[in-house]
């Protein structure tokens, strides 16, 4: 096993285009993803139309525009005013404040606001829904303690772990899974099968070497290289988004290495599986990137989602990681063990399945 | 099915075939090669020589039959036929982007050998394959004839008793090719059985006895001598060309 992890090292080290491809792109994604939905969510424009126009509704308004993620840029005088601002793209959503709020609240009754949002556009429309609602919820806490606006919209759980409400804090963190286990997967998808496309793999089978010996050899040196990058994801975060660490780094550590290395089984099996590198490297792809992205809570939760897609997200390992990474570094919690559980199950299942399903043969 | 060979035969197939989809590569070998042996197996392109050998090696599954190895049923032996085995394959399976002397401590390596006996080896096989100039040169960088040359150290790394050589000087000018045969004169000498295939009949000449294969099937079998002698054919070339073109 030592001969072929020292083998795959030296392979590693001998294609420096790969290797950069394997540092760099990682970190590439992660700036480029983490400034684009920095800038996206940052100072959503909305417009406010405050039919009341009392101190209560000054405070209201005052409150959601110091959020910091949310910007007032127009004040209306009319609902007819609304729809031509969404035409025309001033703003994202309307706060409306009806009249005879102030006086609700008085006799301690619900005082609903309305907020309407331009639906044509439907993820930012929810994203500028929950910050609104996040934002009113605030205020509630502030300044009424004990009465409510009813929300208007139900409150997203995840943004009570990100108190600076900075969106990259808490895409970065989420972002570290999707890449790594996209990268991940890619290294080792190409591992085995290039061997059998080159024909290296038919000089090594006529020795007595252990499928264990050399899957598990092969999966040593990505091993160090994940978790290089890992680390280049981590700095990065820390230092250009300021992402905040709130818990222990070597816990995180820990937890990253378990996921490393469930993407890389997850790369050796395809290997295994496959019998050219594109297609090896096609469904890499295909089945981290895209799952990773949609159905691990990373962009969408699963509260939100059909049963069925809930199944499948909680079938993926970037679902667990993610809960974790973020839970280590904005919460503060350390202790995720049945999260590590499910991890460490992935990684045995998925590296028992390639072990089992590679051919110490050239074809069958 | 038979027993287990008796002593004295280092490859015996039995009715050894081999099918892709409703294609018979390799029909029904029978086939005893004695341990010491140089035995030549011949066959013009797409006859079945690097489907049979891949079975004797253990890197296809025998379609039907059954093949001993130093005496070793493959079907049932795999594992331990391949410490008795070396064996280089028709297209050159060293990695290319690592150096000559990595690829023989990897193999060292998955061979079992420890560092002390790797170096060692390594030093005594470059030496006697005229290769240790080239020690810390790219493997991919090598001439095709220093390449083989070291296809055949590494499948000599563990010292096996019997060698699988196929087509090992496909593509090389005469004088790398006569240079080759010494080798594997000299590898014989020492009492490994060397089991060879190539197109060049000049080569089939050095065997102790050769088969020919057509289409799945060996023709014809016996010493150069005693095939040319059965079929009136003047050399080799003559004897290939008879027993093929039948
Ligand atoms: N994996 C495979 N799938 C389908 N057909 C195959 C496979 N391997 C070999 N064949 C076919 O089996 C036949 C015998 O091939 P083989 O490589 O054994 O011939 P050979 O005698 O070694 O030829 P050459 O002298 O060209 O090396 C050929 O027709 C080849 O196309
Ligand atoms: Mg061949």
């Amino acid at each position: 096993m030592l001969a072929v992890a020292a083998k795959e090292f030296l392979h590693i080290l001998r294609d420096p285009r790969t290797l950069a491809v394997a540092l760099v792109m990682p970190l590439a994604m992660v700036l480029l993803y983490g400034y684009a939905i920095d800038m996206e969510l940052r100072a959503l424009p909305i417009a406010v139309l405050d039919e009341e126009g009392g101190v209560r509704s000054r405070q209201l308004v005052e409150d959601v525009q110091s959020s910091g993620f949310i910007q007032v840029v127009e004040r209306l005088s009319s609902r007819e005013q609304i729809e031509p601002g969404f035409r025309h793209n001033r703003f994202l959503a309307a706060l409306v404040i009806p009249a005879g709020h102030a006086r609700r609240l008085g006799q301690g009754r619900e005082a609903p606001v309305q907020v309407v949002v331009d639906g044509a556009d439907g993820s930012t429309a929810a994203t500028v829904g929950a910050y609104l609602e996040q934002a009113i919820a605030l205020h509630n806490g502030r300044r009424l303690p004990g009465a409510g606006l009813k929300p208007p919209l139900r409150v997203e759980p995840r943004t009570w772990f990100n108190p600076q409400r900075v969106s990259a804090h808490f895409i970065v963190p989420g972002l570290t899974a999707v890449v790594m286990i996209m990268v991940c997967a890619l290294l080792t998808s190409i591992s085995i099968v290039r061997e059998r496309e080159t024909g290296t793999l038919e000089q090594v089978l006529t020795a007595p070497v252990q499928a264990r010996e050399l899957i598990l050899g092969k999966l040593q040196p990505y091993l160090l290289i994940g978790a290089l990058d890992t680390a280049v994801i981590f700095f990065v975060g820390r230092v250009v988004f300021q992402v905040p660490m709130n818990g222990s780094w070597l816990a995180l550590a820990g937890y990253s290495l378990l996921y490393i290395w469930v993407a890389l089984a997850m790369g050796l099996l395809i290997s295994a599986l496959v019998r050219t590198q594109q297609v090896a490297m096609m469904i890499a792809l295909v089945v981290t990137l895209l799952p990773a992205l949609l159905l691990s809570g990373f962009i969408f939760s699963h509260a939100s989602m059909p049963l069925p897609l809930q199944v499948v997200g909680h079938l993926i390992p970037a679902t667990w990681y993610l809960r974790i990474v973020r839970g280590v570094m904005l919460a503060g919690v350390n202790a995720w063990p049945r999260e590590a559980l499910v991890l460490a199950g992935m990684g045995v299942a998925i590296t028992g399945l390639a072990l089992k399903r590679f051919q110490k043969r050239l074809d069958d | 099915m038979r027993p287990t060979t008796e002593s004295g035969l280092a490859v015996r197939a039995h009715h050894l075939s081999r099918r892709f989809g409703d294609f018979t590569a390799v029909d029904s070998l029978d086939l005893d090669v004695e341990a010491g042996e140089i035995f030549g197996f011949l066959g013009a392109n797409g006859a079945g020589k690097t489907t049979a050998i891949r079975m004797l090696c253990g890197l296809l599954a025998p379609s039907a039959g059954e093949a001993w190895v130093d005496g070793l049923p493959i079907s049932t032996h795999g594992e331990a036929v391949k410490r008795r085995i070396g064996y280089m394959s028709q297209r050159f399976g060293l990695y290319d982007d690592l150096r000559v002397g990595e690829n023989l401590e990897f193999y060292g390596g998955i061979y079992g050998l420890d560092s002390a006996a790797i170096k060692a080896r390594r030093g005594e096989l470059l030496e006697r394959l005229d290769l240790s100039q080239a020690l810390d040169r790219p493997t991919g960088s090598l001439p095709l004839g220093y390449k083989q040359r070291l296809a055949l150290g590494v499948a000599l790394l563990h010292r096996p008793p019997i060698l699988f050589l196929d087509e090992p000087t496909g593509g090389v000018d005469p004088v790398a090719r006569r240079a080759f045969w010494d080798l594997i004169y000299e590898v014989a000498a020492e009492g490994t059985t060397v089991f060879v295939t190539t197109h060049y009949m000049d080569e089939a000449e050095y065997c102790g006895r050769v088969s020919i294969m057509v289409a799945g099937r060996i023709q014809a079998l016996g010493t150069p001598a005693s095939l040319k002698a059965e079929h009136g054919a003047r050399d080799m070339q003559d004897l290939f060309l008879k027993v093929v073109g039948t």
